[in-house]
């Protein structure tokens, strides 16, 4: 039996990554944007129950790989930190496929007094810059479930929501949230059908909020200031106006474990040194993380992420 | 039988599907990056042969399907059932035609063929991709012409008809591909 030493990615894939790493690196110092490390074992978790963490045995105890570099650098924006922008490894277990990696490159910056719309400016400013010019198309989360599946996605009933699901499901699907049935639905009817290019998605329903801030739209749904960027089909970004009032995340927290209980997922997540953090006061900020790999399909035109990666893990 | 969750589901995994012993033959895994992930799965029914698409939540299980896949010797129809035996074992089996379906065209006495057991019942036969067989009825064959086109029907000793060229005649052995039922050549030999 031969041994497969050899990398995922060539040569010109190599080159192509380094190359995305500089114009990375180049475009945030022109805008002044300081360039951060954050430690990669955490003692703290992300609470969402779909976010699957790797656990390290450590002499100083268990600790967590990180999902995303989030509460960290959230901790240095509440320390004075200004304006940060982070390259790092992720850690998602359980995400394996051509287009996910269970550990993956991370890009991840937070602005101070800017607008979400500001943000995504320069988000699109910075895809532009490594992939060229792209046909930009923005819509909002209820925009696209009118177009293709007829529906509000705000004022429906969960058991309609469900109804639609399992259609397109084929079968029933026990345990399933709200938010569960609406990623159902995004990934299977809408994500296949967005345009080619840059295509931004944005007020995702509040059941989604994660650690954005929820507002009202003009349309008096509660709707959370969050956005999606998806390039040629492919989920790439996903940018908040960050959460700042704590007793809010302490509830959010909770109300993760609470599910976490109910579908038998480990409940000793969540991080009392962002909650003390962000008690103290984290300064009004948007923040997104970039798939970094993603981004390198998009420039190669590879379809496949493990050509990308030196070694994917199945052979790290 | 074990039961396989989504992240074992890989292609040809044979499962039980809302009653019905399926082969999977494609597994996408989806995930939002904060959203629930989720494995759209194409299976094929092995009782009907239909193609189905099915979503799953990543975690969820199925039941393994008690099918296999074993070379049998085919013996004879009596007019209801085709009969098989184990070379091995000389264990017997009994074929129905929703198990057998258009393949009876392909089975020849004492050969072996691959028979799909589901719970040690055949399900369904997949002949060998070529067979040799006799033609028992066709037009004279047409002498001289033997490399320019045209074809005629036969009829094969199994029942089965397939387009053969002109210079075929009755008695000839031909070498026909059971996959698109189409004549190949002569039979080596001859």
């Amino acid at each position: 039996m031969t041994i497969e030493w050899r990398p995922g990615a060539d040569q010109a894939a190599l080159i192509a990554r380094a190359e995305m790493l500089t114009q990375v690196r180049h475009f945030f110092a022109q805008r002044k944007v300081l360039e951060v490390e954050t430690p990669l074992l955490c003692q703290g978790a992300p609470t969402d129950p779909h976010l699957e963490s790797l656990l390290v045995n450590t002499n100083s105890g268990i600790r967590f790989l990180q999902t995303s570099p989030e509460f960290a650098m959230k901790r240095l924006l509440a320390a004075g930190s200004g304006d940060i922008y982070q390259i790092c490894k992720s850690f998602r277990a359980g995400e394996s496929s051509v287009r996910h990696n269970p550990e993956f490159t991370m890009l991840e910056w937070y602005r101070t007094g800017f607008t979400l719309a500001e943000l995504i400016a320069e988000v699109i400013d910075l895809l532009q810059q490594v992939l060229g010019s792209q046909p930009i198309f923005e819509a909002s989360y209820q925009q696209l479930f009118e177009q293709y599946l007829g529906v509000n996605p705000h004022p429906i009933s969960n058991d309609t929501l469900a109804e639609l699901g399992q259609k397109v499901a084929g079968r029933e699907l026990d345990n399933m949230t709200r938010a569960d049935w609406l990623d159902l639905l995004m990934s299977q009817v809408v994500e296949p059908k967005l345009p080619p290019g840059i295509v931004v998605i944005t007020d995702f329903p509040a059941c989604q909020a994660a650690l954005s801030q929820v507002a009202e739209d003009n349309q008096a749904n509660q709707v959370a200031k969050r956005f999606e960027v998806y390039i040629n089909g492919v989920e790439l970004a996903n940018g908040y106006v960050e959460l700042l009032d704590s007793d809010e995340l302490a509830q959010r927290f909770a109300a993760d474990r609470q599910i976490r209980r109910q579908q038998n997922l480990a409940t000793d997540v969540g991080d009392d040194y962002l909650l003390a953090a962000m008690q103290q006061g984290l300064p009004a900020c948007v923040g997104v993380a970039v798939g970094l790999d993603r981004l390198l399909m998009a420039i190669t035109g590879s379809s496949d992420i493990a050509k990308l990666l030196s070694f994917p893990c199945g052979n790290a | 039988m074990a039961n396989y969750s989504t992240n074992e589901f890989r292609s040809g995994l044979k499962v039980m599907l809302e009653g019905d012993p399926c082969a999977i033959l494609d597994n996408e895994f989806v995930k939002p990056g904060k959203g629930q992930a989720f494995s759209r799965v194409k299976l094929r029914n092995l009782t009907n042969g239909r193609v189905w698409e099915r979503t799953f939540k990543s975690g969820e299980s199925l039941e393994g399907a008690d099918v296999m896949d074993t070379d049998l010797e085919y013996m004879y129809n009596d007019g209801e059932f085709w009969h098989f035996m184990d070379p091995n074992t000389f264990d017997q089996f009994q074929a129905d035609k929703n198990a057998i379906g258009d393949n009876y065209k392909w089975l020849k006495e004492q050969e072996q063929v691959e028979v799909t057991l589901y719970n040690g019942s055949p399900l369904s036969v997949s002949p060998p991709n070529f067979v040799d067989l006799e033609v028992t009825d066709t037009d004279p064959g047409l002498k001289g012409d033997t490399a320019q086109g045209g074809s005629k029907p036969a009829t094969l000793s199994t029942g089965a008809v397939v387009r053969v060229p002109l210079f075929i005649n009755i008695g000839e052995v031909l070498k026909i591909d059971t996959r698109t039922g189409e004549y190949v050549s002569r039979a080596k030999g001859q």
